[in-house]
Protein backbone atom coordinates (compact mmCIF):
# COMPACT_ATOMS: atom_id res chain seq x y z
CA UNK A 1 0.00 0.00 0.00
CA UNK A 2 1.00 3.57 -0.96
CA UNK A 3 0.98 6.83 1.16
CA UNK A 4 0.83 9.76 -1.46
CA UNK A 5 -1.00 12.13 -0.05
CA UNK A 6 -0.33 15.86 0.40
CA UNK A 7 -2.85 17.68 2.13
CA UNK A 8 -3.72 16.12 5.19
CA UNK A 9 -7.12 14.21 5.52
CA UNK A 10 -8.97 13.30 8.13
CA UNK A 11 -8.75 9.72 10.69
CA UNK A 12 -11.44 8.26 8.84
CA UNK A 13 -9.23 8.63 5.60
CA UNK A 14 -6.31 6.96 7.39
CA UNK A 15 -8.14 4.50 9.29
CA UNK A 16 -6.77 1.78 6.58
CA UNK A 17 -3.33 2.97 7.81
CA UNK A 18 -3.82 3.33 11.53
CA UNK A 19 -4.71 0.14 11.65
CA UNK A 20 -2.34 -1.68 9.59
CA UNK A 21 0.28 -0.07 11.33
CA UNK A 22 -0.98 -1.32 14.47
CA UNK A 23 -0.45 -4.76 13.66
CA UNK A 24 2.96 -4.01 11.73
CA UNK A 25 4.67 -1.22 13.54
CA UNK A 26 6.75 -3.18 15.84
CA UNK A 27 8.30 -5.39 13.00
CA UNK A 28 11.64 -4.23 11.88
CA UNK A 29 11.96 -3.14 8.07
CA UNK A 30 12.25 -5.76 5.86
CA UNK A 31 9.58 -8.26 7.41
CA UNK A 32 7.40 -5.29 8.21
CA UNK A 33 7.08 -5.25 4.29
CA UNK A 34 6.41 -8.55 3.79
CA UNK A 35 3.55 -8.01 6.72
CA UNK A 36 1.96 -5.35 4.93
CA UNK A 37 2.04 -6.96 1.44
CA UNK A 38 0.44 -10.29 2.69
CA UNK A 39 -2.05 -7.96 4.80
CA UNK A 40 -2.79 -6.26 1.49
CA UNK A 41 -3.35 -9.57 -0.20
CA UNK A 42 -5.36 -11.19 2.80
CA UNK A 43 -7.78 -7.70 2.98
CA UNK A 44 -8.44 -8.35 -0.80
CA UNK A 45 -9.07 -11.75 -0.49
CA UNK A 46 -11.46 -11.26 2.01
CA UNK A 47 -13.27 -8.22 0.79
CA UNK A 48 -13.86 -9.48 -2.70
CA UNK A 49 -14.39 -13.35 -0.93
CA UNK A 50 -17.48 -11.85 1.16
CA UNK A 51 -18.62 -9.35 -2.24
CA UNK A 52 -19.12 -12.20 -4.70
CA UNK A 53 -20.83 -14.53 -1.68
CA UNK A 54 -23.25 -11.70 -1.22
CA UNK A 55 -22.93 -10.60 -4.97
CA UNK A 56 -24.46 -13.79 -5.59
CA UNK A 57 -27.24 -13.43 -2.86
CA UNK A 58 -28.23 -9.61 -4.15
CA UNK A 59 -28.45 -10.94 -8.05
CA UNK A 60 -30.87 -13.43 -6.86
CA UNK A 61 -32.46 -11.13 -5.15
CA UNK A 62 -33.10 -8.55 -7.83
CA UNK A 63 -33.48 -11.00 -10.21
CA UNK A 64 -36.23 -12.04 -8.90
CA UNK A 65 -37.44 -9.03 -7.57
CA UNK A 66 -37.49 -7.82 -11.32
CA UNK A 67 -39.33 -11.09 -12.20
CA UNK A 68 -41.89 -10.24 -9.28
CA UNK A 69 -40.80 -13.11 -7.26
CA UNK A 70 -39.29 -13.17 -3.38
CA UNK A 71 -35.96 -14.75 -4.51
CA UNK A 72 -34.13 -17.30 -1.63
CA UNK A 73 -35.76 -15.95 1.11
CA UNK A 74 -35.68 -19.43 3.90
CA UNK A 75 -31.77 -19.94 5.39
CA UNK A 76 -31.53 -17.06 7.72
CA UNK A 77 -33.11 -13.88 7.78
CA UNK A 78 -35.03 -13.25 4.35
CA UNK A 79 -32.36 -15.27 2.98
CA UNK A 80 -29.62 -13.59 4.25
CA UNK A 81 -27.17 -17.07 4.86
CA UNK A 82 -28.15 -18.16 1.33
CA UNK A 83 -24.50 -17.83 0.14
CA UNK A 84 -23.06 -19.76 3.04
CA UNK A 85 -25.73 -22.55 2.11
CA UNK A 86 -24.48 -22.43 -1.44
CA UNK A 87 -20.79 -22.79 -0.46
CA UNK A 88 -21.55 -25.35 1.51
CA UNK A 89 -23.33 -27.49 -0.39
CA UNK A 90 -20.97 -26.26 -3.51
CA UNK A 91 -17.96 -28.20 -1.08
CA UNK A 92 -19.97 -31.10 0.19
CA UNK A 93 -20.67 -32.14 -3.41
CA UNK A 94 -19.04 -35.03 -5.54
CA UNK A 95 -16.38 -33.88 -7.90
CA UNK A 96 -16.90 -35.84 -10.61
CA UNK A 97 -14.23 -35.86 -13.64
CA UNK A 98 -15.18 -38.30 -16.55
CA UNK A 99 -13.35 -40.98 -17.53
CA UNK A 100 -12.10 -39.58 -20.81
CA UNK A 101 -11.61 -36.27 -19.53
CA UNK A 102 -7.96 -34.97 -19.61
CA UNK A 103 -7.23 -34.79 -15.47
CA UNK A 104 -4.65 -32.57 -15.32
CA UNK A 105 -6.44 -29.40 -17.66
CA UNK A 106 -9.58 -30.40 -15.71
CA UNK A 107 -8.31 -29.82 -12.42
CA UNK A 108 -6.36 -26.85 -13.72
CA UNK A 109 -8.69 -24.79 -15.47
CA UNK A 110 -10.90 -23.57 -12.73
CA UNK A 111 -7.68 -22.97 -10.26
CA UNK A 112 -5.91 -21.00 -13.51
CA UNK A 113 -9.43 -19.01 -14.11
CA UNK A 114 -9.76 -17.45 -10.41
CA UNK A 115 -5.78 -17.29 -10.16
CA UNK A 116 -5.95 -14.74 -13.06
CA UNK A 117 -9.04 -13.19 -12.07
CA UNK A 118 -7.83 -12.92 -8.82
CA UNK A 119 -4.28 -10.98 -10.10
CA UNK A 120 -6.55 -8.49 -11.64
CA UNK A 121 -7.52 -6.95 -8.73
CA UNK A 122 -4.13 -6.20 -7.39
CA UNK A 123 -3.55 -3.08 -9.13
CA UNK A 124 -6.99 -0.88 -8.75
CA UNK A 125 -6.14 1.67 -6.90
CA UNK A 126 -9.55 1.61 -3.78
CA UNK A 127 -9.00 4.63 -1.65
CA UNK A 128 -6.54 7.10 -1.91
CA UNK A 129 -4.01 5.37 0.55
CA UNK A 130 -5.35 1.96 -0.92
CA UNK A 131 -3.33 0.93 -4.00
CA UNK A 132 -2.03 -2.89 -3.45
CA UNK A 133 0.58 -2.74 -5.89
CA UNK A 134 1.23 0.97 -7.90
CA UNK A 135 2.82 -0.23 -10.76
CA UNK A 136 4.44 2.02 -13.77
CA UNK A 137 2.58 -0.01 -16.56
CA UNK A 138 -0.63 -1.35 -14.00
CA UNK A 139 -3.51 -0.71 -17.07
CA UNK A 140 -1.17 -3.07 -19.45
CA UNK A 141 -0.63 -5.63 -16.18
CA UNK A 142 -4.33 -5.75 -15.30
CA UNK A 143 -5.21 -6.65 -18.98
CA UNK A 144 -2.81 -9.18 -19.66
CA UNK A 145 -3.96 -10.48 -16.31
CA UNK A 146 -7.25 -10.54 -17.96
CA UNK A 147 -6.60 -11.83 -21.34
CA UNK A 148 -4.46 -14.72 -19.97
CA UNK A 149 -7.79 -16.18 -18.42
CA UNK A 150 -9.26 -16.81 -21.73
CA UNK A 151 -6.69 -19.31 -21.68
CA UNK A 152 -8.57 -20.88 -18.54
CA UNK A 153 -11.63 -20.79 -20.09
CA UNK A 154 -10.77 -23.16 -23.48
CA UNK A 155 -8.91 -25.66 -21.10
CA UNK A 156 -12.01 -26.12 -19.10
CA UNK A 157 -13.77 -26.83 -22.74
CA UNK A 158 -11.41 -29.07 -23.87
CA UNK A 159 -10.67 -30.88 -21.04
CA UNK A 160 -14.29 -32.49 -20.78
CA UNK A 161 -13.57 -34.55 -23.53
CA UNK A 162 -17.52 -33.36 -24.41
CA UNK A 163 -19.19 -31.76 -27.62
CA UNK A 164 -20.79 -29.07 -25.86
CA UNK A 165 -18.06 -28.01 -23.66
CA UNK A 166 -15.79 -27.71 -26.88
CA UNK A 167 -18.10 -25.43 -28.90
CA UNK A 168 -17.99 -23.50 -26.05
CA UNK A 169 -14.63 -23.16 -25.64
CA UNK A 170 -14.70 -22.33 -29.80
CA UNK A 171 -17.36 -19.77 -28.74
CA UNK A 172 -15.36 -18.12 -25.87
CA UNK A 173 -12.11 -18.00 -27.80
CA UNK A 174 -14.22 -16.08 -30.77
CA UNK A 175 -15.79 -13.93 -28.26
CA UNK A 176 -12.68 -13.13 -26.14
CA UNK A 177 -10.56 -12.33 -28.87
CA UNK A 178 -13.83 -10.51 -30.59
CA UNK A 179 -14.28 -8.37 -27.62
CA UNK A 180 -10.66 -7.88 -26.39
CA UNK A 181 -10.42 -5.29 -29.23
CA UNK A 182 -13.00 -2.14 -28.39
CA UNK A 183 -11.98 -3.04 -25.08
CA UNK A 184 -8.37 -2.10 -25.17
CA UNK A 185 -8.99 0.57 -27.94
CA UNK A 186 -11.30 2.13 -25.45
CA UNK A 187 -9.26 2.89 -22.71
CA UNK A 188 -6.32 3.88 -25.18
CA UNK A 189 -7.80 7.92 -24.76
CA UNK A 190 -7.61 7.35 -21.28
CA UNK A 191 -3.97 6.58 -21.30
CA UNK A 192 -3.49 9.76 -24.54
CA UNK A 193 -5.29 12.07 -22.30
CA UNK A 194 -4.02 11.32 -18.86
CA UNK A 195 -0.13 10.77 -20.32
CA UNK A 196 0.14 7.46 -17.77
CA UNK A 197 -0.45 3.87 -17.65
CA UNK A 198 -0.48 3.57 -14.01
CA UNK A 199 -3.90 3.87 -12.45
CA UNK A 200 -2.89 6.09 -9.81
CA UNK A 201 -1.82 8.25 -12.28
CA UNK A 202 -5.41 8.29 -13.88
CA UNK A 203 -7.27 8.32 -10.96
CA UNK A 204 -4.90 11.87 -10.22
CA UNK A 205 -5.29 13.05 -13.27
CA UNK A 206 -9.03 13.11 -12.47
CA UNK A 207 -9.18 14.81 -9.60
CA UNK A 208 -10.48 18.40 -8.74
CA UNK A 209 -14.08 19.97 -9.52
CA UNK A 210 -14.99 23.06 -11.04
CA UNK A 211 -17.65 24.88 -9.22
CA UNK A 212 -17.10 22.86 -6.41
CA UNK A 213 -19.67 20.16 -8.22
CA UNK A 214 -18.74 19.33 -11.56
CA UNK A 215 -16.04 17.12 -11.49
CA UNK A 216 -13.17 16.45 -14.13
CA UNK A 217 -13.83 12.37 -14.41
CA UNK A 218 -13.56 11.42 -17.99
CA UNK A 219 -17.04 9.85 -18.30
CA UNK A 220 -18.18 13.97 -18.22
CA UNK A 221 -16.16 14.24 -21.49
CA UNK A 222 -17.29 13.23 -25.28
CA UNK A 223 -14.69 11.02 -25.82
CA UNK A 224 -15.15 9.45 -22.13
CA UNK A 225 -18.52 9.06 -22.19
CA UNK A 226 -18.24 6.97 -25.56
CA UNK A 227 -15.34 4.96 -24.33
CA UNK A 228 -17.24 4.17 -20.86
CA UNK A 229 -20.05 2.70 -22.92
CA UNK A 230 -17.77 0.65 -25.22
CA UNK A 231 -15.81 -0.24 -22.47
CA UNK A 232 -18.61 -1.60 -20.42
CA UNK A 233 -20.29 -3.59 -23.37
CA UNK A 234 -17.06 -5.13 -24.17
CA UNK A 235 -16.82 -6.06 -20.09
CA UNK A 236 -19.61 -7.95 -20.31
CA UNK A 237 -18.25 -9.86 -22.98
CA UNK A 238 -15.43 -10.63 -21.39
CA UNK A 239 -17.03 -11.41 -18.12
CA UNK A 240 -19.55 -13.64 -20.04
CA UNK A 241 -22.16 -11.74 -18.30
CA UNK A 242 -25.97 -11.89 -20.28
CA UNK A 243 -26.33 -10.91 -23.18
CA UNK A 244 -23.18 -11.94 -24.42
CA UNK A 245 -22.43 -15.73 -21.78
CA UNK A 246 -22.92 -17.19 -25.19
CA UNK A 247 -20.18 -19.89 -24.28
CA UNK A 248 -22.65 -21.03 -21.51
CA UNK A 249 -25.71 -20.47 -22.95
CA UNK A 250 -28.04 -23.33 -21.53
CA UNK A 251 -30.70 -23.27 -24.02
CA UNK A 252 -28.38 -24.67 -26.65
CA UNK A 253 -24.88 -26.09 -25.06
CA UNK A 254 -26.17 -27.27 -21.34
CA UNK A 255 -23.84 -25.30 -19.56
CA UNK A 256 -20.97 -24.58 -21.46
CA UNK A 257 -17.73 -25.19 -20.92
CA UNK A 258 -19.47 -25.73 -17.58
CA UNK A 259 -21.19 -28.94 -18.56
CA UNK A 260 -18.23 -31.36 -17.05
CA UNK A 261 -18.14 -29.89 -14.36
CA UNK A 262 -19.49 -30.73 -10.48
CA UNK A 263 -18.97 -29.72 -6.60
CA UNK A 264 -16.29 -26.76 -5.88
CA UNK A 265 -14.40 -26.92 -9.31
CA UNK A 266 -18.11 -25.55 -10.54
CA UNK A 267 -18.17 -23.33 -7.80
CA UNK A 268 -14.63 -21.87 -8.89
CA UNK A 269 -15.88 -21.18 -12.14
CA UNK A 270 -18.69 -18.72 -10.21
CA UNK A 271 -16.22 -17.15 -8.20
CA UNK A 272 -13.86 -16.46 -10.79
CA UNK A 273 -16.72 -14.66 -13.15
CA UNK A 274 -17.55 -12.51 -10.18
CA UNK A 275 -14.15 -11.54 -9.59
CA UNK A 276 -13.46 -11.06 -13.04
CA UNK A 277 -17.10 -8.73 -13.19
CA UNK A 278 -15.59 -6.88 -9.66
CA UNK A 279 -12.29 -6.13 -11.37
CA UNK A 280 -13.84 -5.12 -14.57
CA UNK A 281 -15.93 -2.51 -12.69
CA UNK A 282 -12.91 -1.06 -10.70
CA UNK A 283 -11.15 -0.39 -14.11
CA UNK A 284 -13.98 0.93 -15.20
CA UNK A 285 -14.34 3.46 -12.16
CA UNK A 286 -10.51 4.19 -11.92
CA UNK A 287 -10.48 4.99 -15.97
CA UNK A 288 -13.46 6.86 -16.49
CA UNK A 289 -15.89 7.28 -12.94
CA UNK A 290 -13.02 9.45 -11.30
CA UNK A 291 -11.66 6.25 -9.18
CA UNK A 292 -11.89 7.10 -5.49
CA UNK A 293 -12.38 11.07 -6.03
CA UNK A 294 -15.83 11.98 -4.11
CA UNK A 295 -18.13 13.81 -7.20
CA UNK A 296 -18.40 17.23 -5.19
CA UNK A 297 -15.64 18.82 -2.93
CA UNK A 298 -18.40 19.00 -0.19
CA UNK A 299 -18.43 15.75 0.05
CA UNK A 300 -15.04 15.15 0.56
CA UNK A 301 -15.57 14.23 4.31
CA UNK A 302 -16.67 10.56 3.39
CA UNK A 303 -13.67 8.34 3.19
CA UNK A 304 -12.45 7.86 -0.49
CA UNK A 305 -12.47 3.72 -0.23
CA UNK A 306 -16.63 4.28 0.29
CA UNK A 307 -16.73 6.62 -3.04
CA UNK A 308 -15.08 3.88 -4.18
CA UNK A 309 -17.03 1.06 -2.94
CA UNK A 310 -20.26 2.58 -4.03
CA UNK A 311 -19.26 3.30 -7.65
CA UNK A 312 -18.51 0.14 -7.41
CA UNK A 313 -21.63 -1.36 -6.62
CA UNK A 314 -24.08 0.83 -8.78
CA UNK A 315 -21.93 -0.78 -11.72
CA UNK A 316 -22.57 -3.97 -11.20
CA UNK A 317 -26.01 -3.42 -9.85
CA UNK A 318 -25.95 -2.24 -13.58
CA UNK A 319 -24.46 -5.79 -14.37
CA UNK A 320 -27.24 -7.81 -12.65
CA UNK A 321 -30.20 -5.37 -14.20
CA UNK A 322 -28.64 -5.92 -17.56
CA UNK A 323 -28.99 -9.48 -17.34
CA UNK A 324 -32.45 -9.22 -16.16
CA UNK A 325 -33.43 -6.72 -19.38
CA UNK A 326 -31.64 -7.91 -22.38
CA UNK A 327 -31.53 -10.87 -24.17
CA UNK A 328 -29.28 -13.17 -25.66
CA UNK A 329 -27.62 -12.46 -28.28
CA UNK A 330 -27.16 -14.63 -31.36
CA UNK A 331 -23.54 -15.87 -32.42
CA UNK A 332 -23.35 -13.55 -35.25
CA UNK A 333 -24.70 -10.83 -34.01
CA UNK A 334 -22.46 -10.82 -31.11
CA UNK A 335 -19.73 -11.26 -33.97
CA UNK A 336 -21.51 -8.34 -35.83
CA UNK A 337 -21.33 -5.85 -32.88
CA UNK A 338 -18.34 -6.11 -32.28
CA UNK A 339 -16.45 -5.82 -34.99
CA UNK A 340 -18.87 -3.94 -37.14
CA UNK A 341 -19.93 -1.72 -34.58
CA UNK A 342 -17.64 -1.24 -31.44
CA UNK A 343 -14.64 -1.75 -33.17
CA UNK A 344 -15.27 1.52 -35.59
CA UNK A 345 -16.50 3.68 -32.86
CA UNK A 346 -13.51 2.62 -30.50
CA UNK A 347 -10.85 3.77 -33.78
CA UNK A 348 -13.01 6.91 -34.05
CA UNK A 349 -13.18 7.80 -30.29
CA UNK A 350 -9.16 8.13 -30.78
CA UNK A 351 -9.48 10.81 -32.79
CA UNK A 352 -12.36 12.68 -30.99
CA UNK A 353 -9.72 12.12 -28.00
CA UNK A 354 -7.32 13.40 -30.08
CA UNK A 355 -9.47 16.29 -30.50
CA UNK A 356 -10.30 16.82 -27.07
CA UNK A 357 -6.93 17.15 -26.72
CA UNK A 358 -5.60 19.86 -28.99
CA UNK A 359 -8.68 22.00 -28.22
CA UNK A 360 -7.64 22.09 -24.82
CA UNK A 361 -6.37 25.40 -25.10
CA UNK A 362 -9.56 27.48 -26.70
CA UNK A 363 -11.29 30.03 -24.50
CA UNK A 364 -14.00 30.52 -22.34
CA UNK A 365 -15.93 31.59 -25.81
CA UNK A 366 -15.06 28.62 -27.97
CA UNK A 367 -16.10 25.93 -24.91
CA UNK A 368 -19.48 25.95 -26.85
CA UNK A 369 -17.92 24.94 -30.12
CA UNK A 370 -15.89 22.30 -28.59
CA UNK A 371 -18.65 20.91 -27.04
CA UNK A 372 -20.43 20.67 -30.02
CA UNK A 373 -18.03 19.24 -32.14
CA UNK A 374 -17.14 17.04 -29.42
CA UNK A 375 -20.88 15.75 -29.09
CA UNK A 376 -21.31 15.48 -33.35
CA UNK A 377 -18.27 13.20 -33.21
CA UNK A 378 -19.28 11.22 -30.89
CA UNK A 379 -23.11 10.80 -31.98
CA UNK A 380 -23.19 11.24 -35.30
CA UNK A 381 -21.11 8.15 -36.40
CA UNK A 382 -22.76 6.60 -33.62
CA UNK A 383 -26.12 6.64 -36.02
CA UNK A 384 -24.59 6.11 -39.06
CA UNK A 385 -23.21 3.28 -38.11
CA UNK A 386 -26.06 1.97 -36.08
CA UNK A 387 -28.23 3.14 -38.91
CA UNK A 388 -25.87 0.63 -41.55
CA UNK A 389 -26.00 -2.05 -39.31
CA UNK A 390 -29.67 -2.34 -38.42
CA UNK A 391 -30.86 -1.54 -42.07
CA UNK A 392 -32.72 -4.64 -43.60
CA UNK A 393 -33.79 -5.89 -40.45
CA UNK A 394 -36.94 -4.12 -39.47
CA UNK A 395 -39.29 -3.03 -38.55
CA UNK A 396 -40.94 -6.80 -38.25
CA UNK A 397 -43.96 -7.97 -40.17
CA UNK A 398 -46.02 -10.60 -38.30
CA UNK A 399 -47.63 -13.10 -40.95
CA UNK A 400 -50.11 -15.41 -39.35
CA UNK A 401 -51.32 -18.70 -40.46
CA UNK A 402 -54.20 -18.56 -42.50
CA UNK A 403 -57.51 -20.14 -41.40
CA UNK B 1 25.12 -16.82 -9.77
CA UNK B 2 21.52 -15.38 -9.57
CA UNK B 3 19.58 -18.42 -9.33
CA UNK B 4 16.11 -17.05 -10.42
CA UNK B 5 16.58 -16.47 -14.03
CA UNK B 6 18.26 -20.25 -14.23
CA UNK B 7 14.89 -21.77 -12.83
CA UNK B 8 12.97 -19.71 -15.19
CA UNK B 9 15.55 -20.43 -18.25
CA UNK B 10 14.93 -24.42 -17.20
CA UNK B 11 11.11 -24.07 -17.15
CA UNK B 12 11.03 -21.78 -20.55
CA UNK B 13 13.40 -24.80 -22.25
CA UNK B 14 11.79 -27.29 -20.65
CA UNK B 15 7.90 -26.15 -21.71
CA UNK B 16 9.51 -25.61 -25.23
CA UNK B 17 10.65 -28.68 -25.70
CA UNK B 18 7.96 -30.54 -23.66
CA UNK B 19 5.70 -29.30 -26.20
CA UNK B 20 7.90 -30.07 -29.41
CA UNK B 21 8.12 -33.68 -28.52
CA UNK B 22 3.95 -34.54 -27.52
CA UNK B 23 1.69 -35.98 -29.97
CA UNK B 24 -1.52 -34.45 -28.24
CA UNK B 25 -1.28 -31.28 -30.14
CA UNK B 26 -3.44 -28.82 -27.55
CA UNK B 27 -1.31 -30.01 -24.71
CA UNK B 28 1.80 -28.73 -27.14
CA UNK B 29 0.26 -25.14 -27.29
CA UNK B 30 -0.61 -25.05 -23.64
CA UNK B 31 3.05 -25.98 -22.91
CA UNK B 32 4.34 -23.44 -25.48
CA UNK B 33 1.82 -20.81 -23.41
CA UNK B 34 3.62 -21.60 -20.63
CA UNK B 35 6.99 -21.06 -22.07
CA UNK B 36 5.80 -17.45 -23.33
CA UNK B 37 4.81 -16.73 -19.64
CA UNK B 38 7.96 -17.82 -18.26
CA UNK B 39 9.90 -15.37 -20.79
CA UNK B 40 7.93 -12.46 -19.67
CA UNK B 41 8.25 -13.65 -16.02
CA UNK B 42 11.73 -13.17 -16.96
CA UNK B 43 11.31 -9.79 -18.63
CA UNK B 44 9.62 -9.02 -15.08
CA UNK B 45 12.76 -10.34 -13.37
CA UNK B 46 15.32 -8.18 -15.47
CA UNK B 47 13.03 -4.88 -14.67
CA UNK B 48 11.80 -4.75 -17.67
CA UNK B 49 7.88 -4.24 -16.72
CA UNK B 50 6.26 -2.91 -19.93
CA UNK B 51 8.17 -5.72 -22.13
CA UNK B 52 6.51 -8.13 -19.77
CA UNK B 53 3.25 -6.87 -19.57
CA UNK B 54 3.04 -6.47 -23.18
CA UNK B 55 4.49 -9.85 -23.57
CA UNK B 56 2.10 -11.64 -21.54
CA UNK B 57 -0.84 -9.53 -23.41
CA UNK B 58 -0.02 -10.17 -26.68
CA UNK B 59 1.55 -14.07 -26.22
CA UNK B 60 -0.26 -15.30 -23.62
CA UNK B 61 -4.32 -13.32 -24.48
CA UNK B 62 -4.12 -13.10 -28.35
CA UNK B 63 -1.25 -15.15 -29.62
CA UNK B 64 -1.96 -18.18 -28.02
CA UNK B 65 -6.45 -17.93 -28.95
CA UNK B 66 -5.02 -18.02 -32.39
CA UNK B 67 -2.92 -20.60 -32.23
CA UNK B 68 -5.39 -22.77 -30.47
CA UNK B 69 -8.53 -21.67 -32.46
CA UNK B 70 -6.30 -22.73 -35.80
CA UNK B 71 -5.74 -26.10 -34.02
CA UNK B 72 -9.42 -26.24 -33.00
CA UNK B 73 -10.17 -25.57 -36.71
CA UNK B 74 -8.02 -27.61 -38.62
CA UNK B 75 -8.78 -30.87 -36.62
CA UNK B 76 -10.59 -33.57 -38.76
CA UNK B 77 -12.47 -34.80 -36.27
CA UNK B 78 -13.54 -32.66 -32.89
CA UNK B 79 -11.54 -34.62 -30.90
CA UNK B 80 -8.96 -35.63 -32.89
CA UNK B 81 -5.98 -34.29 -31.92
CA UNK B 82 -3.36 -36.41 -31.96
CA UNK B 83 -0.61 -36.09 -34.74
CA UNK B 84 0.94 -39.02 -36.45
CA UNK B 85 4.93 -38.69 -35.82
CA UNK B 86 6.83 -36.92 -39.14
CA UNK B 87 8.39 -38.51 -41.86
CA UNK B 88 12.30 -38.21 -41.51
CA UNK B 89 12.38 -36.32 -44.48
CA UNK B 90 10.39 -33.50 -43.24
CA UNK B 91 12.22 -34.03 -39.87
CA UNK B 92 16.00 -33.56 -41.78
CA UNK B 93 14.14 -30.23 -43.74
CA UNK B 94 12.89 -28.74 -40.12
CA UNK B 95 16.13 -29.14 -38.47
CA UNK B 96 18.16 -27.75 -41.26
CA UNK B 97 15.62 -24.60 -41.39
CA UNK B 98 16.05 -24.37 -37.50
CA UNK B 99 19.57 -24.87 -37.73
CA UNK B 100 19.62 -21.81 -40.23
CA UNK B 101 17.79 -19.57 -38.15
CA UNK B 102 19.07 -20.14 -35.06
CA UNK B 103 22.66 -19.87 -36.74
CA UNK B 104 21.52 -16.34 -37.75
CA UNK B 105 20.46 -15.17 -34.77
CA UNK B 106 23.68 -16.53 -33.08
CA UNK B 107 25.84 -15.02 -35.56
CA UNK B 108 24.05 -11.66 -35.24
CA UNK B 109 24.46 -11.78 -31.30
CA UNK B 110 27.68 -12.61 -31.39
CA UNK B 111 28.90 -9.60 -33.81
CA UNK B 112 26.67 -7.11 -31.96
CA UNK B 113 29.04 -5.05 -29.36
CA UNK B 114 27.29 -5.00 -26.32
CA UNK B 115 27.63 -1.95 -23.72
CA UNK B 116 29.18 -2.84 -20.99
CA UNK B 117 27.36 -3.05 -17.45
CA UNK B 118 27.62 0.54 -16.14
CA UNK B 119 27.04 0.51 -12.31
CA UNK B 120 24.07 2.28 -11.97
CA UNK B 121 20.95 -0.16 -13.41
CA UNK B 122 18.96 2.22 -15.98
CA UNK B 123 15.23 2.62 -15.16
CA UNK B 124 13.31 3.28 -17.77
CA UNK B 125 9.68 4.24 -17.16
CA UNK B 126 6.89 3.86 -19.59
CA UNK B 127 6.40 7.48 -20.50
CA UNK B 128 10.63 7.39 -21.64
CA UNK B 129 9.63 4.37 -23.13
CA UNK B 130 6.90 6.11 -25.02
CA UNK B 131 8.90 9.28 -26.20
CA UNK B 132 12.02 6.60 -27.52
CA UNK B 133 9.77 4.85 -29.66
CA UNK B 134 7.52 7.66 -31.39
CA UNK B 135 11.14 9.71 -31.90
CA UNK B 136 14.40 8.40 -32.56
CA UNK B 137 12.92 4.55 -33.46
CA UNK B 138 9.76 6.07 -35.14
CA UNK B 139 10.97 4.71 -38.30
CA UNK B 140 11.18 0.48 -37.08
CA UNK B 141 7.78 1.18 -35.37
CA UNK B 142 6.65 2.77 -38.49
CA UNK B 143 7.97 -1.20 -40.89
CA UNK B 144 7.04 -3.15 -38.25
CA UNK B 145 3.67 -1.02 -38.27
CA UNK B 146 3.36 -1.83 -42.24
CA UNK B 147 4.53 -5.10 -42.39
CA UNK B 148 1.92 -6.27 -39.91
CA UNK B 149 -1.14 -4.34 -41.57
CA UNK B 150 -0.01 -5.86 -45.16
CA UNK B 151 -0.33 -9.35 -43.27
CA UNK B 152 -3.59 -8.35 -41.91
CA UNK B 153 -4.46 -7.43 -45.06
CA UNK B 154 -3.60 -10.44 -47.05
CA UNK B 155 -4.76 -12.53 -44.19
CA UNK B 156 -8.72 -10.73 -45.06
CA UNK B 157 -8.22 -11.20 -48.65
CA UNK B 158 -7.45 -15.13 -48.13
CA UNK B 159 -10.47 -15.19 -45.72
CA UNK B 160 -12.55 -13.44 -47.97
CA UNK B 161 -11.32 -15.53 -50.92
CA UNK B 162 -12.84 -18.51 -49.30
CA UNK B 163 -16.04 -16.96 -47.70
CA UNK B 164 -19.52 -18.76 -48.85
CA UNK B 165 -22.18 -16.08 -49.16
CA UNK B 166 -24.25 -17.36 -46.39
CA UNK B 167 -24.56 -13.86 -44.95
CA UNK B 168 -27.92 -12.40 -44.61
CA UNK B 169 -29.72 -15.69 -43.98
CA UNK B 170 -31.66 -15.21 -40.54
Amino acid sequence: MTAGATEPDSWLERLPLIARDLVTGRLPGPWRWIAESLIAIAVVFAVFGLLFAFLTLAERKVLGRIQNRPGPNRAGWGGILQPFADGIKMLTKEDIVPRTADPVLHFLAPVALVCFSLLSLAVIPYGRHLAPLDLDSGVLYFFAAGASSELAVFMAGWAGRNKYSLLAAMRALAQLISYELPLLLSLVPVVMLAGTLSPSGIVAAQSGWSAGFIPHWHILTPWGFAGFAIFMVAALAEANRSPFDLPEAESELIAGHLTEYSGFKYALFFMAEYFAMCALSGMAVTLFLGGWHAPAAALQFIPSYAWFAIKILVLLLGFIWIRATLPRLRIDQLMRLAWKFLLPLALINLLTAAFWHLSAGWGAGAQPLRWGLGLAFVAIPFFIIGRRLSSGLGPRTYRYAAP
Amino acid sequence: MNVVPLILGIVILASAGTALSLQNIVRSVLLLVLSWFGIAAFYLWAGAEFAAFAQALVYGGAVSMVVLFAVLLTRRGHLDTAVPPPPPGRLLGALLAGGAVAGVIAATVIRTPFASSSDEIPVLAVRRLGTLLMGPHAAALLVTGVLLTAALLGAVVIAAGAKDDKEGAP
